[in-house]
């Protein structure tokens, strides 16, 4: 989940993923004859527990073990997705949503990009305005809905602010972050070359705070995916993905629910794996 | 950008008063530095109370500061703050205990087995990919819209942090530390309690201290959407009355207790961090 007030741990999927594939430190004897001995292939031993899952889900819908409108069997699931796919809704949910969503990514991220900056490269600035920006994230973003709805309506405009303000904050705090841990040592070999200031923030700062810049953009990216579905719960006017779940949930349609959390998961994974291919692109030449 | 963090770093490092040459153009310098922080908010809040005692800005745009205070002394003497506060605060601590609990025992039995990681680790990472909100719906649907349901999603937020946390803390152990323990020829458990999990201490601090965050976040989201008590409550109810001297008292309320919730976890995982740091230079 997002929240402004912490940006100092990098999110959930990066670790997941890096704690997953990272070499092993060790070769502990106990666990290291067990992976042996197993002939099982690692990458298939991921999809046990989803298809055990499925199945139990399966046998359980398709006895009468419950009677329950709300165990919906996956059939009725699949079902209900070629038909929100067939009759177009989805598509308008979801071009609805990730346009605000992207338009609010970019706002926010062209804000942050200037703000955190500033913040970065100017001391004043940093003193002037950085105790103020640390006090305002710390106030639970979604917090903020009922008045940015009384400012702003219901509409897209009262979103698109939420959204930036949610992409905005990642943004400038690993901005600033980065242009100031760049190393002093890097600063003393631009010295050493008489660099001027331009090339001092083009050729050493820039390069170094390139990573840190990423992971807050890349936040950004999660957050404003996150907040559009907040939006969409709080701000209702509209449609979106997240209408079409509080729909969902109000009529009691079990199915079309699960169908929308898939849909959700499928997107954040897009956006998450069109990030970090974009950042592997971006990074190939430096040495981890 | 005249005055440049590089520059200043390379020129002379921070502005800082140098002991016993203390002059007073030196104090004066100290003193401005000390004031700027404070120049944004005093000027938002000027503007803020000049524009609503002039009448600039409309009272159902945004209410005079003192109209806010009235509100939160009123909800303070009706005791409504206290009982939507303390309903806040169990709900989170419930939840983020359970949550914290569950993720400590995830993550270490994850750490601890690849074997068994290479089951669950690859569901996990596609359920993260779903947010807390988009659980909402189903839940809603599945335990109703009671304290389970609150519970549920809090938990579920303050999880994977400390899981994923936790995992890559295990992880991070060097390699001397597990030849170590081989050469004293520590059972398993002693491996975990005295090696392992002292090294992953740091790490597991700062999943907590994330999972404290996300947990109440998770709270005033749900409390938002589906509640009828509580501090997310408070902000929906002045919204839907247009009293917006509540919303922004409840806001207010969030962020402090946020605030200072935040800065007593930042202060734990300092002195866990501490006394991992002075542990491991034992060894």
């Amino acid at each position: 989940m997002a929240h402004a007030a912490d940006f100092e741990l990098t999110p959930p999927a990066i670790d997941a993923d890096r704690a997953g594939h990272t070499k092993p430190t060790r070769t502990p004897t106990s666990t290291s004859t067990s992976t042996s001995t197993s002939t099982a292939p690692r990458r298939w031993r991921g999809a046990v527990l989803p298809l055990l899952a499925l199945a139990v889900w399966w046998g359980v819908s398709a006895t009468d073990i419950s009677r329950s409108g709300l165990l919906v069997s996956p059939q009725q699931v699949v079902h209900t997705g070629i038909e929100q796919i067939a009759s177009g809704a989805l598509w308008r949910a979801l071009s609805a949503s990730l346009a605000r969503e992207l338009t609010g990514f970019a706002l926010g991220t062209a804000g942050g990009l200037v703000l955190g900056g500033l913040l970065g490269f100017s001391r004043l600035a940093e003193r002037v305005l950085g105790p103020s920006f640390n006090t305002f994230k710390q106030i639970s973003l979604f917090a903020w809905i009922p008045l940015i709805s009384v400012w702003f309506g219901l509409g897209d405009a009262a979103k698109v602010v939420f959204l930036s303000l949610a992409a905005l904050l990642p943004v400038v705090a690993h901005v600033s972050d980065g242009i100031r841990n760049v190393s002093p040592e890097l600063l003393e070999v631009a010295r050493v070359y008489r660099y001027t200031r331009w090339q001092v923030v083009v050729r050493v700062v820039l390069p170094a705070a390139l990573p840190s810049v990423f992971t807050g953009i890349y936040l950004a990216l999660i957050y404003s995916w996150l907040a559009t579905l907040g939006a969409e719960y709080l701000l209702v006017a509209g449609s979106g993905i997240g209408n079409m779940l509080i729909d969902g949930s109000e009529q009691f349609r079990m199915d079309l629910v699960l169908f929308g959390i898939v849909v959700i998961g499928i997107v954040g994974w897009a956006l998450n794996a069109s990030a970090r291919l974009l950042e592997r692109r971006l990074f190939a030449h430096r040495s981890r | 950008m005249s005055d440049t963090a590089i520059e200043r770093s390379l020129a002379h490092p921070a502005p800082r008063p140098t002991e016993g040459r203390r002059g007073w153009t030196e104090y004066a310098r100290t003193l401005r530095w000390q004031i700027l922080p404070f120049i944004v908010p005093v000027l938002l809040f000027s503007l803020w109370l000049a524009g609503s005692s002039f009448g600039w800005i409309a009272p159902q745009v945004l209410p005079a500061p003192h109209l806010v205070l009235e509100t939160l002394l009123d909800l303070a003497r009706s005791g409504d703050l206290w009982s939507n506060t303390w309903i806040s605060l169990s709900r989170v601590l419930v939840g983020f205990a359970g949550g914290t609990a569950l993720g400590l025992l995830l993550g270490s039995s994850l750490g601890m087995s690849r074997t068994l990681e290479s089951y669950v680790l690859p569901s996990f990472n596609a359920l993260v990919q779903i947010p807390v909100l988009g659980w909402l719906p189903f839940l809603l649907l599945l335990v109703g819209i009671g304290e389970p349901l609150k519970y549920l999603l809090i938990g579920q937020a303050a999880l994977v942090p400390v899981t994923l946390s936790t995992l890559q803390g295990f992880r991070q152990a060097p390699a001397a530390y597990y030849e170590v323990a081989d050469v004293f020829r520590y059972s398993r458990w002693q491996l975990i309690t005295e090696v392992v999990f002292p090294a992953a201490l740091p790490t597991i601090a700062t999943g907590v201290r994330l999972a404290f965050t996300k947990a109440w976040l998770a709270l005033v989201v749900v409390e938002l959407v589906a509640s009828s008590q509580g501090l997310g409550y408070l902000i929906v109810y002045g919204r839907q009355l247009f009293q917006l001297d509540l919303v922004m008292a409840a806001v207010i309320v969030v962020g402090a207790i946020g605030y200072v919730i935040d800065r007593l976890l930042n202060a734990l995982e300092a002195r866990l961090t501490r006394g991992a740091r002075r542990a491991f230079r034992a060894f």
